[in-house]
């Protein structure tokens, strides 16, 4: 199996500080683990700046009328 | 806005008349279960996921809790199927139900053995077969097949289908309503006063509620199905400012896996739209096999979720403070507190006796006695 890590540069003092902050919160196994969650919580948020419709203009008429027809409308 | 769909983009799989397996089609036998879990691909409530795992998927949402391609994922959604099964990558496959009538039809991936031990430590955190989602997984074949679903039926009319919407549908309510803030409320049981006090202290702060009961399989003593739609409309007449609260069920089979499905429970939330999701204690736990606020805990894991969850302790009636609280905000002793207890509620109605009021709102009891059958028996 191809491995699933990559690596990537980052400043050797951010590094160093980072790995200070590793060591005295605890709750990050490694500098690694620490970057991955920060990226992943950072990279969400700029997803969802474009969310697109997951209706088209199609779709609305019929989901109209069921949502009518229910009384959800 | 309603939030994004969990990995970027709503599942939407064609759902037409299905016509059978014909003579050379490949045909796979599969559970009433399995029938369900088609429908929730097909409709986008398990978006990103198409189909049924293959090995890849499989093995990093058992050991990294997440998709191959990064996507948060706590529970695989596997197709349980014979030894020996093969047929060739792209190959269709009708998936029947034990009647013969086609449930979905599958692009055929692969086939490949799980070990269920593993299965069972690391999604349920136990080989106990006394818990039920253990039980369920090694009643089940090692076998799996992994591959897409290309086409479903029209899901089939039952006495809930004017009370179940699409993910599709709620996410144009939603937005029809101009709800942005909208909080998903999890539940398998009829409102007591706990749980409303939960969605109205949500409520606060959101546009709107989606209260979204799970419909299915069930053990002897539950709420019936009907006892949990009919009580639930009738707190919303009663009790709701129009306008706040929607409510639509969904079908699905409950695993009780605890930590891990809270995630899952709040996966398919995102879906429908929702932005937040109420997560009480023990939520989708069964028996002692979690720590009351396992399931709130694992959330930390997951800073890219996209869906928020409110975390909630478990709600009391206080004599003293006269009203409902919370060990957070109640010093009393606990001699002064009626706890909402479902084994207390389901001995009142079956002596035909409505709870107090402080337990639950008359109207809805008065709905639950009028029920011939309240109870799963």
């Amino acid at each position: 199996m191809t491995s699933k890590y990559t690596t990537v540069s980052i400043p050797i003092p951010l590094h160093e500080r980072l790995e200070r902050l590793v060591q005295k919160k605890g709750s990050f196994k490694s500098v690694s683990d620490y970057v991955t969650y920060v990226l992943r919580e950072v990279v969400v948020m700029h997803e969802s700046d474009e969310v697109p419709e997951a209706f088209t203009s199609e779709d609305v008429e019929a989901i109209r009328l069921r949502l009518k027809a229910l009384g959800y409308l | 806005m309603t939030s994004r769909p969990h990995g970027g983009k709503l599942v939407q799989v064609s759902q037409e008349k299905l016509a059978g397996p014909k003579g050379k089609e490949l045909s796979l036998n599969v559970s009433a279960e399995t029938g369900i879990t088609i429908q929730n691909i097909a409709q986008g409530i398990l978006s990103p996921i198409e189909g049924f795992m293959g090995r890849n998927d499989y093995q990093s949402v058992l050991n990294g809790m997440r998709l191959e391609n990064d996507v948060p994922w706590t529970i695989p959604i596997l197709l349980h199927g014979p030894e020996g099964f093969s047929a060739g990558n792209g190959d269709v496959v009708d998936l029947v139900s034990d009647s013969g009538t086609t449930l979905g039809v599958l692009s055929f991936e692969e086939s490949y053995k799980i070990d269920r031990k593993e299965f069972a430590m690391k999604v349920f955190k136990t080989e106990d077969q006394s818990h039920p989602g253990v039980a369920n997984v090694y009643s089940q074949s090692p076998w799996a097949i992994g591959g897409k679903i290309l086409r479903a039926p029209k899901a089939e009319e039952n006495p809930f289908t004017s009370v179940t919407l699409s993910p599709i549908e709620t996410r144009f309510l939603f937005k029809e309503k101009g709800w942005k803030d909208v909080v998903a409320f999890q539940t398998r049981n009829a409102p007591h006063i706990g749980h409303e006090y939960v969605q109205k202290t949500a409520l606060a702060f959101a546009d709107g509620i989606f209260i979204n009961p799970v419909l299915g399989k069930k053990k002897p003593g539950d709420f019936t199905d009907e006892a949990i739609v009919e009580s639930y409309k009738t707190l919303m007449r009663g009790y709701y400012p129009a306008g706040t609260a929607v409510m639509s069920v969904l079908n699905y089979e409950m695993q009780y896996a605890g930590p891990r499905e809270a995630i899952l429970h709040a996966i398919m939330r995102k879906n429908f739209g929702c932005s937040h999701i109420a997560i009480g204690r023990d939520h989708a736990g069964v028996g002692k096999f979690y720590g009351p606020y396992e399931a709130q805990e694992i959330f930390e894991e997951f800073p890219d979720l996209g869906i928020t969850p409110l975390f909630f302790r478990e709600f009391f009636y206080c004599n003293k403070c006269q009203g409902i609280a919370n060990e957070k905000i109640c010093p009393h002793p606990e001699s002064n507190r009626l706890t909402f207890s479902g084994t207390k509620l389901r001995a009142m109605f079956q002596s035909g006796e409505a709870p107090p009021r402080e337990f639950m709102r008359p109207e809805v009891a008065d709905t639950i006695l009028s029920l011939p059958q309240p109870f799963v028996e």
